[in-house]
């Protein structure tokens, strides 16, 4: 069985790498800033004991307040993975830097949520609309979309 | 005097037998040789994610019979497993031993069409194909009288299965599973050293190991790349920790390797639902659940190891009778991710086998 890493204990580590990175720590999850996104993120990758070299999935939810990212990182060597989430608070250009360095499993989704969310990932090589048209008015998964008719 | 030459673009599909369904690859060519491509697609998108929020849980069933519709009951068993999970609902054991011998029949049913497509694309025109499609139609009629459809069945319930397995089934399904083994040995053997296959399959389309992982490709794509990981026993759901099977990988990631852990799945798929059927017990195939319900405010991921990948389904409740977010992993878009690595250097004919090779379903790419 694949094991969930707990977030608390995770939280404490990074909290000694990289001090003020972490808002919130859950036992199933991990709530980070978005400027150290890519800290963590590579943190978690490189480092032996966590290993996470799959990125399993990510999403984004649109709580109207903030925009959330939600990242399923696994490690396939270890058989454990962690839900990694970051918030954007900025509705007009949300904009969350990309993680496509360090795995490209990033590549489509991360383009599937510029498309359908409107966040802009910075560092993404081909940031553009992917299932809608160019010219699609707005974001439809956004809780304020009003397209349609 | 040197003859001057310069690439251009083809643009190959979205309407075109090859691309399985409507998908496009706008490719630049240097003669006969792929030098750039970049996939679009999106042409079957119906916002089933959107659509999904302004329906009950229940009510969105049936949109996951939508998304690989080759692999429907996948769609189900995913979806239903994540609510379960978000709403901490209880499977009676009949329902879970039901649960697994459609899954495994899904499977087989699914790789049937994948290899026989693939063999399409190879240029073994529709013999191969009709073969599977007639061993398919065996499981269509299985699934037909179980749920009275033959493509999207909506059988599967938070809880169980929608209704029992009527009484004809049983022996049908003995029937089917003891001619399987015979029918894929046929055609292994029919196949597997084929002179032409090697040829055309044979170290085209590498998908290297460390970027099968990158990419966060799943299924007989990343196994074909030699890693040993299936859901199925790396993060067990449902009742697969009982049973024996083994999980096969390939070693060099090119299209035969794909082909070939299709091939080997079908018969572990064959031994799971033995072992299945040997241990169904009596009892009920449902738990109660309220119609229109409402798990408790938080969320849930749920997985499985559907036929193309891994299919997971990421939901938000907010304690109203529809999902406040509704997201799908879908396999068969995550696995595109790499196909133009796999792709450049190599000719047209050989970036549609590429192409056919990682086994996507368009419905479940543009959802």
């Amino acid at each position: 069985m694949t094991v969930a890493l707990s977030g608390k204990e995770i939280a404490a580590k990074l909290e000694k790498q990289f001090p003020g990175s972490v808002i919130e720590s859950s036992e199933d999850s991990l709530l980070i800033k978005p400027e150290s996104l890519l800290d963590v993120a590579s943190f978690l990758k490189t480092t032996p004991e966590f290993n996470c070299d799959y990125l399993t999935t990510i999403t984004a939810v649109d709580y109207r307040d903030y925009f959330e990212a939600v990242y399923i990182l696994t490690s396939l060597e270890h058989n454990h993975s962690l839900k990694l989430k970051t918030r954007c608070h900025d509705r007009k250009n949300p904009s969350l830097p990309s993680v496509f360095s360090l795995w490209r499993a990033a590549d489509l989704q991360e383009r599937e949520i510029f498309d359908l969310f409107g966040i802009k990932f910075d560092g993404h090589p081909n940031m553009k609309r992917i299932v809608l048209w160019e010219g699609f008015p707005g974001h439809p998964l956004r809780k304020d979309w009003q397209g349609g008719n | 005097m040197a003859i001057k030459t310069e690439s251009f673009v083809l643009n190959f599909g979205p309407q075109h037998p090859s691309t399985h369904g409507v998908f496009r690859m706008r490719m630049t060519l240097n003669g006969e040789v792929v030098v750039d491509m970049e996939p679009v697609f999106g042409y079957l998108h119906r916002g089933i994610e959107k659509v999904a929020e302004e329906r009950t849980y229940k009510q969105n069933i049936p949109f996951t019979d939508r998304l690989d519709y080759l692999a429907s009951m996948a769609g189900n068993l995913a979806y239903c497993l994540a609510v379960e999970k978000l709403a901490d609902i209880p499977v009676p054991e009949r329902a879970e031993h039901i649960r697994v011998i459609i899954a495994e029949l899904q499977r087989i049913a699914s790789h049937l069409i994948a290899v026989g497509a693939f063999l399409n694309d190879c240029g073994a025109f529709m013999t191969p194909i009709l073969y599977m499609i007639r061993e398919r139609e065996k499981i269509l009629d299985l699934f037909e009288m179980v749920s009275g459809q033959r493509l999207t069945y909506n059988f599967m319930r938070f809880g169980g299965v929608s209704q029992d397995i009527p009484e004809e089934f049983m022996p049908a399904l003995e029937k089917v599973i003891a001619e399987m083994p015979g029918f894929i040995d046929e055609y292994d053997r029919l196949l597997a050293e084929n002179e032409i296959l090697l040829a055309r399959a044979k170290g085209v389309g590498i998908l290297p190991k460390e970027l099968a992982i990158n990419i966060g490709a799943s299924g007989p794509v990343l196994r074909g790349s030699g890693v040993k990981w299936d859901i199925r026993k790396a993060d067990s759901y449902s009742i697969y920790d009982r049973f024996e099977f083994e999980i096969p990988t390939g070693t060099v990631g090119d299209c035969y390797d794909r082909y070939r852990v299709r091939i080997q799945e079908m018969r572990q798929s064959v031994r799971i639902i033995k072992q299945a059927m040997e241990q169904l017990p009596e009892g009920e195939v449902l738990t109660e659940v309220p119609l229109r319900l409402r798990p408790p405010k938080g969320e849930a991921y749920g997985r499985i190891e559907a036929p193309k990948g891994e299919l997971g389904f990421y939901l938000v409740s907010d304690y109203s009778p529809n999902p406040y977010r509704f997201h799908i992993r879908a396999p068969s878009l995550i696995n595109l991710t790499a196909l133009r690595d796999m792709a450049v250097g190599w000719k047209i004919a050989d970036a549609i086998i590429t192409f056919g090779s990682i086994d996507i379903c368009m419905g479940e790419v543009d959802r």
